[in-house]
């Protein structure tokens, strides 16, 4: 069986694409078949390798159900990117992993849960987002505030839609510009925080992923709402090549990211965060 | 019918000074807007704003092949309109209605004849209207950055 722990600096076994489903105009979720068993928590990524283009790390978005198909969802940004976002059904990508930190959801239980995603940023929280739904009766409020850059950039909507109309988890969603067809909010996630209703600010954990800058300002947010800064945890991107703390590219201050990361409290993180030099 | 209770349970008005919300009270009413209105357009005289207590609002500008473009939306516990404090006092956008919106509005030119007689009020009221205006800012520059445009995550 592949586990967090037993993954490490080993070869990329192929995982067959069963399904492939179009998120957005440059998203992707790849639906992949792992050769033998295969458990992650949430918040952890693969690297994913294309044979004669390279190897990028994706986070885990999910599993499938009912076949248990393990979810990748993939941004097209570049060449590997690209190529894994062009990719059908029957052909193979191969993976390593499950590698890095896990959102610390069973340390949430008990209080309630704040979860701000950018962006691409939805992908590695909805398996945190699923797992605190699974039990929801251990937690107060599950609040999701989510931002995107047009309607049409919105990723999971049949999801969304969904958690939306549930009356136990509350769903906010905001874009940065839209024309006037749309309905719903404009405007940057930060701004949510404010309006985002009823969860208690001492007993509130949050999980945050976005672009950095936005990260920066919803802390700054979740901060002045009184939320404490050891329950505010963030996962970081840097440049992750080897994803066994061994090549060094994913420096961030004094952490390896692939190993200590990506998901980190804002307690050990904000000496560095906005440090230009990191 | 008084709208102290009121006042006093809208978020931009938190813990100001009674006396201060007896007299904004004296210049405010209650205002209801259907679905698709307009609560102002663009270049209209600017003599109110508005404490959203329910609903949500739209502020759009338009142009030419473009069409009218979404800067923001505003809802419950939000402040619509700077205008009437700025000399011109012109609406800068059009306030459109997207879910039947209930208001309270404040007459601009009775709040600026009282800030005029009681500089207290007046600086209170520039406190609060100039922390909503960094606020408002600081959001902006975050659109404009488009930090969703580059890669990530």
């Amino acid at each position: 069986m592949r586990t967090a722990e037993a993954a490490s600096w080993i070869a990329t076994a192929p995982w067959r694409v069963e399904r492939v489903r179009r998120e957005s105009h440059d998203v992707v979720t790849l639906a992949l078949v792992p050769p033998e068993p295969f458990t992650f928590e949430p918040g952890q990524f693969s690297m994913l390798y294309l044979a004669g283009v390279g190897e990028v790390p994706i986070s885990i978005s999910g599993t499938s159900e009912p076949d248990g198909l393990v979810l990748h969802t993939i941004r097209d940004v570049g060449a590997v990117t690209h190529a894994l976002c062009t990719l059908i059904p029957g052909q193979h990508v191969g993976v390593r992993g499950p590698y890095g930190t896990a959102w610390p959801v069973a340390a949430a239980r008990g209080g309630d849960l704040v979860v701000v995603a950018g962006g691409i940023g939805l992908p590695p929280l909805r398996p945190a987002i699923r797992a605190a739904l699974a039990e929801r009766d251990k937690f107060g409020h599950i609040v999701l505030l989510y931002g995107a850059r047009t309607p049409a950039d919105l990723l999971f909507t049949d999801e969304l839609t969904a958690w939306r109309g549930r009356f136990d988890l509350t769903v906010e969603v905001t874009v940065d510009a839209a024309d006037s067809q749309w309905r719903g909010n404009v405007g940057v996630v930060p701004d949510l925080i404010a309006r985002a209703g009823p969860f208690d600010p001492g007993l509130t954990t949050v999980f945050t992923v976005g672009p950095e800058i936005m990260m920066r300002f919803a802390v700054r947010a979740l901060l002045g709402s009184g939320v404490a800064p050891e329950r505010i945890y963030l996962s970081m991107e840097r440049n992750m090549q080897c994803a066994a703390a061994l090549c060094g590219h994913c420096q961030f201050g004094p952490f390896l990211i692939c190993r200590d990361g990506p998901v980190l409290s804002y307690q050990r993180l904000a000496r560095w965060l906005g440090m230009r030099e990191v | 019918m008084t709208l102290e209770p009121l006042l006093r349970g809208h978020r931009f008005f938190a813990g100001l000074a009674p006396e201060y919300l007896a007299l904004i009270n004296g210049c405010a009413r209650n205002t209801v807007f259907d679905e698709g209105t307009f609560m102002f357009r663009e270049g209209e005289q600017a003599d109110e704003f508005y404490l959203i207590r329910d609903g949500r609002l739209a502020l759009e500008i338009h142009g030419p092949g473009r069409g009218p473009v979404v800067v923001q939306t505003l809802r419950a516990g939000d402040v619509a309109g700077f205008s009437w404090l700025i000399d011109t006092h012109r609406w800068q956008f059009d306030g459109r209605v997207i879910e039947p919106v209930r208001a309270i509005g404040v007459d601009g030119r009775c709040l600026r004849d009282k800030c005029e007689q009681d500089p207290k009020l007046g600086f209170e009221l520039m406190r609060r209207f100039a922390g909503l205006a960094v606020d408002r800012l600081q959001a902006t520059r975050l659109q404009l950055l488009d930090v969703y445009g580059h890669a990530h995550g």
